[in-house]
């Protein structure tokens, strides 16, 4: 009885050593953060037995044949290594890291939080649908002539887009992309807009008459909408992610509430001013936009992370 | 919308034409569907493509919703002119893809976003639903060849302007303007042209409706 005991404590002992070096000799990656504007910072679970440049190999997700060239590797205590790239790193892009020893390989992804800024900036100023896609015009037209209706649309159109997008992201990755059914997309994507708009004024109605009174009418106009439309297509287009949809929705949702507020506000102007005959009505309202996309040019240089 | 509907007996081919071109022309006189007009019109090539599109588009659900349309519930028919507008958007999506895929790398959204015209929904209810086959085929190649110059002309004009060429073959010598290629100088070039047709109009008209009235219509 005592012997079998004493085999079993050695044999737990062995076992119990064999996993204490095995995990002593297992090096991980506990993170990895790009820091702009070339620097990339790792954490590692235990020492790195080889810390010189050609050790590491850095891709961009999206080119994975090109490494980028490190440049500098900088130890701080320990666990901490500080890679510098001769080129510039995004902090909001995908990365993969490998290493020749010990063997490894890591994704770097963006923070999520990174992540949904950048999209939304880049939605709402530096791709402004209205002034740099032109779309939704004939609604950005429509209804920027008095600043409360322009509000009142931005505000209904922004959440209108989010449920949208979501819904539409869900039936393309769930149904459509596992069935192969592609070539359905147009069709589901405005059946989509349209049910959810209807959903939108039934549920409005029954609970807010006084919102639906001031609003609905709005909601009637959307379906129409090209932008609406647009943001699904987009993100199907791209594969996008929950995240990376949703932030799309809000960023686009936002760019077109605040071009329909600026251009209301001139709108409400240029009622005063003398237009020449042949300009007055439309002409000149495109004249004004396109002095607004003129402005948010600038904004094509933003890059929030760099 | 300063759309005129037509109850009574429609005109001849050549006028519905005609009518699609000038009195009506989608861009310049009923503003509609403006989201393309300045989107794709860098060049006439890309204008040359959404237009066969769109024209396809129109002519082809116009004759399928005028051949269908006793089978239609007069409640339930904007879905149904939706659905049918999207089956063809996609059919044309899909061959455009196929056979022109270097341009449809360039337009491929807006191509799908035909499903969202207001002119061709437009077009299905207050002529394609009323009238029979022959006329509305008519109606629908008018308006789409309506369409389908504007685009060329804006192209024609941005591309001229803006990088001094014709349909890719260089004209002139360097840029001369630039900016009409660019986002604003797309939005610029349609005030120009529209206040263009505006001006002409009034000056053939003389003193029947003023030019103000229909392009104040906005369509949506």
């Amino acid at each position: 009885m005592s012997r079998a005991r004493a085999w079993l404590t050695a044999a737990l002992a062995a076992l119990s050593l064999a996993a204490g070096t095995a995990r002593a000799a297992e090096v991980r990656v506990l993170s990895a953060r790009v820091v702009a504007p070339s620097e990339l910072r790792l954490r590692f679970s235990a020492p790195l037995p080889r810390a010189d440049a050609e050790n590491f190999r850095l891709t961009h997700a999206q080119a994975p044949d090109i490494p980028i060239p490190v440049s500098r590797v900088r130890l701080a205590d320990g666990n901490r290594v500080v890679l510098t790239f001769e080129q510039r790193l995004m902090p909001a892009e995908h990365y993969r890291l490998e290493l020749a020893d010990p063997p490894l390989a890591h994704d770097v992804r963006p923070a999520a939080w990174a992540l949904l800024l950048s999209v939304m900036i880049a939605a709402a100023f530096i791709n402004n649908f209205v002034f740099t896609r032109y779309l939704g015009l004939c609604i950005f037209f429509g209804v920027s002539k008095k600043r409360d209706t322009a509000i009142g649309m931005g505000i209904v159109f922004t959440l209108v887009m989010i449920f949208t997008a979501m819904v539409s992201w869900s039936l393309d990755t769930f149904v459509l992309r596992p069935l192969q059914l592609g070539f359905f997309q147009i069709l589901v994507f405005i059946g989509v807009v349209a049910s959810v708009v209807q959903f939108l004024d039934t549920m409005l109605r029954k609970t807010h008459p006084v919102l639906h009174r001031k609003w609905g009418i709005y909601l009637m106009l959307i379906t129409t909408n090209c932008i609406i439309l647009a943001v699904p297509l987009l993100n199907a287009q791209a594969s996008n992610g929950p995240l990376d949809s949703l932030a799309l929705a809000i960023g686009s949702g936002a760019g077109f509430a605040l071009a329909l507020f600026l251009m209301s506000c001139a709108r409400e102007r240029l009622e005063y001013a003398r237009v020449p005959q042949p300009f007055q009505g439309l002409p000149i309202a495109f004249a004004l936009a396109g002095l607004f996309a003129l402005a948010f040019m600038g904004f094509s240089g933003l890059d929030f992370f760099r | 919308m300063s759309t005129v509907i037509h109850p009574g007996p429609a005109p001849g081919a050549r006028q519905l034409i005609l009518n699609g071109i000038f009195a009506e022309n989608p861009v310049f006189r009923l503003a509609l569907s403006l989201c393309p007009a300045v989107a794709v019109t860098t060049t006439v090539l890309n204008g040359l493509l959404l237009g066969v599109a769109v024209l396809f588009v129109q002519v082809l659900s116009s004759v399928t919703v005028t051949l269908a349309k006793r089978l239609i519930h007069p409640r339930v028919r904007i879905p149904v002119y939706t659905v049918i507008i999207a089956v063809w958007v996609s059919a044309i999506d899909m061959s455009l893809a196929a056979f022109a895929p270097a341009l449809y790398a360039q337009v491929g959204l807006y191509v799908k976003l035909i499903v969202a015209f207001a002119i061709i929904i437009s077009r299905l209810e207050v002529f394609a639903s009323r009238q029979p086959l022959v006329p509305t085929f008519f109606d629908g190649l008018g308006m789409g060849l309506g369409f389908l110059l504007a685009l060329l002309m804006i192209g024609a004009f941005r591309e001229l302007l803006g990088s001094g060429s014709f349909a890719g073959i260089p004209l002139v010598p360097g840029k001369p303007l630039l900016f009409f290629a660019l986002p604003a100088g797309g939005f610029f070039s349609i005030a120009l042209l529209m206040a263009l047709f505006n001006w002409i109009e009034r000056r053939n008209q003389g003193g029947r409706a003023g030019p103000a009235k229909s392009a104040g219509g906005h369509g949506v």
